[in-house]
């Protein structure tokens, strides 16, 4: 009988093989140093630190990797990619765990975390570029939490950091690249 | 009249930091018969020495104290120091005030202070009453006894040798080769173990210097360095080596099959066996424990139970009538300059772990067991096939530091080697089976070591090994599976592993009987049993015992290139011994008052060293008289001796008084 809790890893799963052609890393270089996870700007916010997620994916722990809050913590920023010592970039791996999750409709960690990525999206197509203040009322209007972050308004409006008109630059070709992607 | 120059040392400041060199050149300056006291930074640099020599021929000094580190540490230097002056070196103490003083009370400076101006004031008393004293010459034997037949002692052998020195070999097994004619491959460059080794064995055979002694054992050392008297006792191996022509029909034909000790019990040899294929000598020895003849004549005696078969097959068929019953065991007595000791090691019993199977679990194998089962000349020719049903095993468990690193079992030790066994194991594995799974478990992995590193990335990159950071708690069996216990401390969950075959990793260990080998040779071993270096860094292969070099994992853990490299350290430090004419012996040794022996001869029952001999004298008295080669210097015969007839050079009883009162005056 298996002992509660416990894990059977597989030293070659198809999970880590999966991970591993999509992000073209070779995960198995990791030797679980946590350089990734010290500098991380978000780390602190994760279920499984990147050093972890990498792990699970080495043990072919899917589930947990998919479910994980890291996948959608992960702000692609590629401090971690860029100072590791076996050269795997991270933050790839992380997005190609992303990416299966959305494609295999997972069950995501983090609330409305979907629904943020659809409005960025929408408002990077609308406008060509963020448009911040758009962003936040589309998304707290849309998750049902209008007055979540009002705190800091007048203090990011003082100090110029939120536009509140949208600046259209580059919608053309921004444009094009949406439409290249959804074809 | 003696005229006594102090010359205290700061040793930067070590002593400086702690004592107050002023003052105690103040107090020195003072003390009986010292006309001359001086200080410096450094006594031992060039500097210090040349002011030593100036100041004794300035002050006209005849007698010298050096208040510095200890003797063991620099005595030797300042004694050349006061000789290249034209003073006889022992009329030179050392008052130790840094291991005696500065470095033990850096807590209280003004008693440290106090302790070093009494010790330079004993040292004072001391030399006062030291007699110019010349060392013996004694004759050098060219000779070089190497114990042990590893690969350490093959290749001191083999240089010693080349140097033009004839050296004996002794091996206690049947051939020589040692643990390294046991591996399959050798890590990091996966050359094969004995495509590399079994060359060295077969030019040390051949070595018109080297007379090589299988199934043999030393009994007995006496003597001293340069002229060791050694008893080595040749078992009786039941085969005449000489009519002997290694023609394999005994051991094809010998019909009692036994565990191979050289295959780790995978695999059967017969009674009258070689150990392996490539074996040096290659001729077979009778395994008395389980020959059917020796058993019949043991059964004869008594007439007790079953009687055995009176097999004698082996004598029957034997072409050249080499096999010999009644061969004695001889007692063969030589003479040797110096021994190098490589005895190697063995191997952790993991029947002891109760957790991993307590060796009763078939599937659950040591290291050492898979080498034989990789080997092409093993028991299995080199197939992977596992002890329980000869299944090809598909998933591989290694569990790391078995018999290392545990205080619970007293191993608390890191066994060095395993680590990189285990990536060569998993290399070799996928080598043997690209479909096969390998899983290590580890608590650190250590590859130090030039290549050591890349080789262990290598096992995870080419052999898709996967280590699993954390410590096996527990292996059992399910069906024909083996459940085997972790935690993956990296992400934190236990972890199960359904393998097929476990492997244990098990650690080094001293080998057996070195104790005993320790005690006859009077050189130190530790609490595991690994032989003592006179200095773990700058006297790597030297013991206490002049003459008595170690070298090898006889020292502790080490890997094939580090055993190499100390045995031909050993050797050179041999050589350059083996190459002097005579040596000098220390003459502060025992020497007998004649008038006062009164023909005890207590001396003779407690020198270890066998120094105290009889002579008569012209009175017709006979009394003791010492052997100045044989004597150490110990003062045991001193302290036994009743009519206190016996003083020690350079350290007599009225000197060590005179110490101990300069501690009152």
């Amino acid at each position: 009988m298996q002992m509660a809790g416990a894990i059977t890893p597989v030293a070659s799963s198809e999970f880590l093989d999966y991970v591993g052609k999509q992000s073209g890393q070779r995960i198995m270089d990791c030797y679980q140093c946590g350089k990734c996870s010290a500098g991380c700007p978000t780390a602190y916010d994760m279920d499984l630190t990147p050093r972890q997620m990498i792990r699970a994916i080495q043990l072919g722990l899917k589930e947990e990797a998919l479910k994980s809050s890291t996948i959608w913590m992960c702000v692609s920023c590629q401090t971690c990619s860029v100072r590791c010592p076996v050269q795997i970039d991270i933050a790839k791996a992380i997005e190609a765990v992303r990416l299966l999750a959305v494609a295999e409709k997972a069950p995501a960690a983090e609330k409305n975390v979907k629904l943020y990525h659809q409005v960025f999206l929408k408002s990077v197509e609308f406008t060509g570029r963020l448009y911040e203040m758009g962003l936040s009322v589309a998304f707290n209007m849309l998750s049902r939490h209008p007055f979540t972050g009002m705190d800091i308004l007048p203090t990011m409006l003082r100090k110029g950091k939120l536009a509140l008109m949208p600046v259209f630059k580059g919608t053309a070709e921004v444009e094009a690249i949406f439409a290249r992607i959804k074809r | 009249m003696a005229r006594i120059g102090v010359f205290v040392c700061h040793c930067g400041s070590n002593i400086a930091g702690v004592v107050d060199i002023n003052r105690t050149v103040e107090a020195a300056r003072k003390m009986p018969q010292v006309v001359y006291a001086a200080d410096a930074k450094y006594t031992c640099s060039e500097a210090g020495q040349s002011a030593i020599r100036d100041a004794i021929k300035q002050h006209r000094l005849n007698r010298v104290v050096v208040s510095a580190c200890s003797p063991r540490m620099h005595e030797n230097t300042f004694r050349r120091t006061v000789a290249s002056a034209g003073l006889n070196p022992y009329l030179m103490e050392i008052a130790n005030i840094r291991e005696h003083c500065s470095w033990v009370h850096g807590d209280n400076k003004e008693a440290a202070t106090s302790k070093a101006i009494d010790l330079i004031g004993m040292a004072v008393a001391k030399v006062t009453r030291d007699e110019p004293l010349t060392p013996k010459r004694v004759s050098m034997t060219p000779r070089a006894l190497v114990i042990g037949g590893g690969i350490t002692g093959i290749q001191a052998a083999l240089d010693i040798a080349n140097a033009g020195h004839e050296v004996v070999l002794v091996e206690r097994e049947p051939s020589i080769g040692g643990r390294m004619s046991q591996l399959d491959k050798t890590f990091p460059t996966l050359d094969c173990s004995a495509c590399i080794l079994t060359p060295k064995m077969v030019d040390l055979a051949q070595h018109p210097k080297i007379t090589l002694l299988t199934s043999a054992e030393v009994k007995s050392v006496n003597g001293f360095v340069g002229n060791f008297e050694v008893e080595i006792r040749q078992k009786s191996r039941l085969v005449d080596h000489v009519k002997c022509t290694g023609c394999g029909t005994c051991w094809q034909k010998c019909p009692e099959n036994v565990n191979s000790e050289f295959d780790m019990g995978m695999g059967k040899r017969k009674s009258i066996y070689i150990p392996f294929a490539q074996a040096v000598p290659n001729k077979p020895v009778i395994d008395t424990a389980s020959c059917r003849y020796i058993k019949y004549l043991k059964w004869a005696e008594t007439k007790e139970g079953k009687k055995p078969p009176e097999c004698r097959i082996c004598e029957k068929i034997c072409p050249t009538g080499a096999i010999d019953w009644e061969q004695p065991e001889q007692i063969l007595t030589e003479k040797f300059g110096a021994i190098v000791v490589a005895t190697g090691f063995k191997t952790f019993d993991h029947s002891v772990l109760g957790e991993y199977g307590g060796g009763r679990i078939p599937d659950v194998i040591s290291g050492l067991q898979l080498e034989r089962l990789m080997s092409a000349s093993g028991p299995t020719g080199g197939e992977v096939k596992r002890p329980s049903d000869g299944a090809h095993p598909k998933t591989v468990v290694i569990v790391s530091c078995v018999g290392s690193r545990d205080d619970r079992i007293g191993r608390p030790y890191c066994s060095k080697i395993c680590c990189m066994y285990n990536a060569k194991h998993a290399i070799m594995l996928k080598e043997h089976d690209p479909e096969i799974q390998i899983y290590i478990f580890y608590i650190d992995v250590r590859t130090g070591g030039k290549d050591f590193e890349e080789f262990y990335r290598r096992s995870q990159q080419e052999a898709g090994a996967l280590w699993i950071r954390g410590r096996v708690s527990k292996i059992h069996r399910e069906g024909k599976k083996l459940i085997v216990r972790g935690e993956d401390s990296l992400i934190g969950r236990p972890v199960e592993i359904p393998a097929d075959l476990v492997v244990l990793a098990t650690g080094v260990e001293a080998s057996d009987g070195v104790v005993g080998l320790a005690q006859t040779l009077n050189i130190s071993h530790d609490s595991y049993n690994f032989l003592v270096e006179a200095h773990p860094k700058l006297r790597p292969v030297e013991t206490h015992t002049d003459g008595v070099f170690v070298a090898g994992a006889a020292v502790g853990p080490r890997d094939i290139p580090e055993s190499v490299a100390h045995g031909g350290a050993a050797a050179a430090k041999a050589i350059g011994l083996l190459s002097k004419e005579e040596l000098a012996t220390d003459p502060m040794t025992a020497i007998v008052d004649p008038v006062k022996c009164v023909s005890c001869f207590a001396c003779h029952e407690v020198c270890p060293f066998g120094a105290p001999e009889k002579e008569t004298l012209r009175d017709g008295r006979t009394v003791s008289v010492i052997n100045e080669s044989k004597c150490k210097g110990c003062g045991l015969c001193i302290v036994a001796c009743r009519p206190g007839a016996i003083n020690l050079r350079g350290f007599t009883s009225q000197q060590v008084l005179a110490e101990v009162t300069s501690l009152w005056r």
